[in-house]
C-alpha cells in the first residue's frame, strides 16, 4: 500500500500525559500501575490510573458531554501540539476534508453505570445524568467531532481490545479512495465497573500487578488512556514516521478466548507485512499484544517464533551478554507499565512503535522475572537503545478480532 | 466532494417483528400484502450452537438473521466475505443488566453477558458461526449509524476489490438507560455490496442489478435532530415498524425495494452528508 506519513501524535495514560511522560517511564522502566483505589467495591487488583482526569473541565458548549471517557479525551489532546497539528490540517484540507475515525471498547458507559448507583427512588436516572449524549457509545466520536471542530466523516469503532488499531486501517481506506484528505485517528478508554468487575467475572484480572510473558504470568491488569495521531498522504507531508501496513482477520473461534494455533492473529500479520512490503527479517521491534493472560502470551508468544526468523544476535542476546546486541529483532508487551488499555491499546502501543523509532529505544517487558521459554526467544524482558527502522503493533481484541499495523521510519522499503 | 463510490447491490436480507424477511417488507411497501398481525419474538438463527440461541443476545439473533439472508439472496458463501456490523446503541438489555448488576452487587456479573457486551458481539458470532477468517469490524455512529457503516462497506468492497457484508441493526434500549436514550423494537437490515466495475476474486462480471453510487458533499452545517423524519420513512413500513434507532436504514431500502431510480442524502456529521444515487445497471463482462 501507499504509506500514510503520521505527521502528530500523542497519548496520556498511567504513567502520564503526552508523550514524554511515555518514554521517560519506558525507559527507567517505571510503571505507572498502582493498587485499586477506583472502584467503591473492593477488588483486589493493580490498575493504569490516569492521574486529574477528575479535574479536567469541559468547556461550556461541550458540557452536554461531560463524563470521565470524555475528560480523558480532552487531557489527551491537549499534549505534544496535537490540537494545533489538527487546526493548521483544517486551514490546509478544509474542516469537512478530514476524516474522524476513533476507537473505544466502554465509550462512557462509566456514566450509564454512575446514573444506575445513583437512581431517584422512582427508578429513573438523576437530572444531571439526564443526558442522552453519554449513555450511547458515539459519545466519543461526537465529542471529540466537536471539540476539534471537524465536519468530515465520523465514526467511533468499538472491536473491543484491537478498536483502535483498526482506526489506522479504516482511514487508510478513506485516504486512499479520496474521500478525505487527512484522517484523526486514535482511542480512548477509561476504567469503570463494566470492565474491573466483568473481566473479574472471566477469571482474567490478576491480583498482582501484570507481568506479560512470566512463566507465572497469572492474568492482566487493566488501565485507561487516551491516544491520537494525524494521517497525511505521501507527498503532501514530510514525515520520518509513517504508516506502511495493516492487517485485519478474524480468529472463528471463540468470543473471549485466542484461536489456540493464532490462526487468525497469524493472517493479520502477514497480509500487513504483505501490504508494507516488508519481510519478516525487516523487522526491528514488535510490540506485542502481551496481555499476562496464560493464554494470550502463549498463542502470541509461538505465533512471533513461527513467522520471525532466529538470527545469530537473537541468540546472542537471549543467551549471553546484552552487550551484544544487535539490531536483531526484539519484541515486548508494555502493559506493565501502562496497563491493558483495551480500546486504547491500539493507539497506545502505536505511539510507543513511534517512539521506539524517534528514540531508537526498544521497551522491555515491564513486572515479568523472567521470559516463558515457551514464548520463544524474540521477547524481551529489559528495554534496550538501538535503532528501530521498522515496527509491528500486535492488537487481538473479544470476538477473534485482530489487527496488525506496521509503521517505517521512511515511506521508501 | 469525494470521488464517486460505484457498488452494486448483491443481496438485501431484512428482520422486523411484523416485517420479518424482504420478501414480505417488499410486498407490505408495493399494496401486495399486509405487515403481519401479530409481531414475532426475536428469530433463532441457525449459525449458533443451540446452547448459544437462547442465551444470545438480542442484537446478535437479528443481525445474523438478516446477514444470512442476505448472503443467500446474494448467493455468495459467508466464509469468503469481510463485514461491517454496524449497530447505534449495543445491546441494550446486556446494558441495563450490567449497570443494575453493578449497583446491587459487583461480584454477581456474569462472565457470558459481559463478553457478550462489547459492540462487535454479532460479528464475533457471525465469523464463528460461518467459519469467515476475513476482517469484520463493528462501529457506531449515534443517528448517522447507518450511512457511516454503509460508506465503510463501500469502501471496503472498492478498496480491496472484494463483495463486503453489511449489517446495520438495533434492538429496545430496556429499564431506566432506555428512558433517556430510547429505542423500540428490533430491526435489522442487511446488504451485499460488490464493486460495480472490477475483477477481484469472487466479483460477478456481468449481470443486472441495483446499483449505488455514493459521494461524500459538503451538507448543513446544523445536526437535524434525527437523521431519519418520520416523513422520509414510507407509511406502509412506519405503520409496521417500531420507533427503533435502525429506522435510519429505511429510506434506503425503500428505494431499493421499489423499481424507481432515486437520489437520497444520509447526515454523516455535522456539515457532511452521504450523497447515495441508486440506479439500474446492466454490466457487461
Amino acid at each position: 500500500m501507499k504509506p500514510l506519513a503520521v505527521t502528530a501524535f500523542t497519548t496520556t495514560t498511567a504513567v502520564g500525559q503526552g508523550n514524554a511522560a511515555l518514554i521517560g517511564a519506558l525507559m527507567a522502566e517505571r510503571s505507572g500501575l498502582r493498587p485499586n483505589d477506583f472502584t467503591q467495591h473492593p477488588l483486589e487488583t493493580f490498575i493504569g490510573r490516569v492521574a486529574n482526569v477528575e479535574a479536567v473541565r469541559l468547556p461550556s458548549h461541550l458540557a452536554p458531554w461531560d463524563c470521565r471517557n470524555n475528560r480523558l479525551a480532552l487531557l489527551g489532546l491537549e499534549s505534544d501540539g496535537f490540537i494545533a497539528a489538527v487546526e493548521a490540517a483544517r486551514h490546509r484540507y478544509g474542516a469537512d476534508r478530514i476524516a474522524l475515525v476513533i476507537g473505544t471498547s466502554t465509550s462512557s458507559i462509566g456514566a450509564t453505570e454512575e446514573a444506575y448507583a445513583r437512581l431517584t427512588p422512582e427508578g429513573h436516572f438523576p437530572d444531571d445524568l439526564c443526558r442522552p449524549e453519554v449513555h450511547t457509545p458515539h459519545s466519543l466520536g461526537v465529542f471529540l467531532s466537536r471539540a476539534l471542530d471537524l465536519r468530515g466523516p465520523c465514526v467511533t469503532v468499538s472491536t473491543a481490545c484491537s478498536s483502535s488499531a483498526k482506526v489506522f486501517a479504516q482511514a487508510e481506506r478513506l485516504l486512499r479512495l479520496g474521500i478525505a484528505d487527512a484522517a484523526i485517528v486514535g482511542g480512548v478508554d477509561t476504567l469503570c465497573g463494566s470492565v474491573l468487575f466483568g473481566f473479574n467475572s472471566l477469571e482474567l484480572v490478576s491480583k498482582e500487578p501484570c507481568r506479560p510473558f512470566d512463566p507465572t504470568r497469572n492474568g492482566i491488569s487493566l488501565g485507561e488512556a487516551a491516544g491520537f495521531a494525524l494521517l497525511e498522504r505521501e507527498g503532501a507531508a514530510d514525515s520520518d514516521a509513517w504508516l506502511i501496513g495493516h492487517g485485519e482477520s478474524s480468529d472463528a473461534h471463540h468470543m473471549s478466548s485466542p484461536h489456540p494455533e493464532g490462526l487468525g492473529a497469524e493472517l493479520a500479520l502477514r497480509d500487513a507485512l504483505a501490504r508494507a512490503q516488508r519481510a519478516p527479517e525487516a523487522v526491528d521491534y514488535i510490540n506485542l499484544h502481551g496481555t499476562g493472560s496464560q493464554k494470550n502470551d502463549e498463542v502470541e508468544g509461538a505465533l512471533i517464533a513461527r513467522v520471525f526468523p532466529v538470527s545469530p544476535a537473537t541468540s546472542a542476546t537471549t543467551h549471553a551478554a546484552p552487550a551484544l546486541a544487535a539490531p536483531a529483532l526484539a519484541a515486548s508487551s508494555t502493559k506493565g507499565f501502562t496497563g491493558h488499555t483495551l480500546g486504547a491499546a491500539g493507539i497506545v502501543e502505536a505511539v510507543i512503535c513511534l517512539l521506539a523509532m524517534k528514540h531508537g529505544f526498544r521497551p522491555g517487558t515491564l513486572n515479568a522475572r523472567s521470559i516463558d521459554p515457551d514464548c520463544g526467544p524474540h521477547v524481551r524482558l529489559h528495554g534496550e537503545h538501538a535503532p528501530v527502522r521498522v515496527a509491528v503493533n500486535e492488537s487481538f481484541g473479544f470476538g477473534g478480532n485482530n489487527c496488525v499495523l506496521v509503521f517505517a521510519d521512511r515511506a521508501a522499503p | 466532494m469525494s470521488a464517486c463510490l460505484e457498488v452494486r447491490v448483491r443481496g438485501i436480507g431484512f428482520w422486523a417483528p411484523r416485517l420479518p424477511d424482504w420478501q414480505t417488507a417488499c410486498a407490505v411497501l408495493a399494496g401486495r400484502a399486509e405487515p403481519e398481525a401479530v409481531a414475532r419474538s426475536r428469530p433463532t438463527p441457525a449459525l449458533l450452537a443451540p446452547t448459544e440461541r437462547r442465551r444470545a443476545p438480542d442484537t446478535v439473533s437479528i443481525a445474523l438473521e438478516a446477514a444470512s439472508r442476505a448472503c443467500e439472496a446474494a448467493g455468495v458463501d459467508p466464509v469468503s466475505l469481510p463485514s461491517v456490523f454496524a449497530c447505534t446503541h449495543g445491546d441494550g438489555a446486556i446494558n441495563d443488566y450490567l449497570c443494575g448488576t453493578l449497583a446491587s452487587n459487583p461480584l454477581l456479573c456474569s462472565p457470558t453477558r459481559f463478553h457478550n457486551s462489547v459492540h462487535n458481539a454479532a460479528a464475533g458470532y457471525w465469523t464463528i458461526g460461518t467459519g469467515c477468517v476475513k476482517p469484520s469490524t463493528a462501529l457506531t455512529a449515534g443517528s448517522e449509524t447507518f450511512a457511516a457503516g454503509l460508506l465503510e462497506a463501500i469502501v471496503q468492497a472498492l478498496a480491496d476489490e472484494t463483495p463486503v457484508l453489511y449489517v446495520a441493526y438495533d434492538a429496545a434500549m430496556p429499564g431506566p438507560v432506555g428512558e433517556v436514550s430510547p429505542s423500540a423494537g428490533m430491526i435489522a437490515s442487511a446488504l451485499v455490496v460488490e464493486p460495480l466495475k472490477g475483477h477481484g476474486p469472487g466479483v460477478r462480471p456481468a449481470g443486472v442489478g441495483r446499483c449505488l453510487r455514493a459521494r461524500v458533499a459538503p451538507g448543513a452545517q446544523a445536526m437535524p435532530e434525527a437523521s431519519v423524519s418520520p416523513g422520509s420513512i414510507p407509511h406502509a413500513w412506519f405503520a409496521a415498524l417500531p420507533a427503533n434507532s435502525m429506522r435510519q436504514c429505511l429510506p434506503l431500502l425503500a428505494l431499493l425495494a421499489s423499481d424507481a431510480e432515486g437520489r437520497m442524502q444520509m447526515q454523516l456529521n455535522q456539515g457532511c452528508v452521504l450523497e447515495v444515487d441508486i440506479e439500474e445497471v446492466t454490466t457487461h463482462g
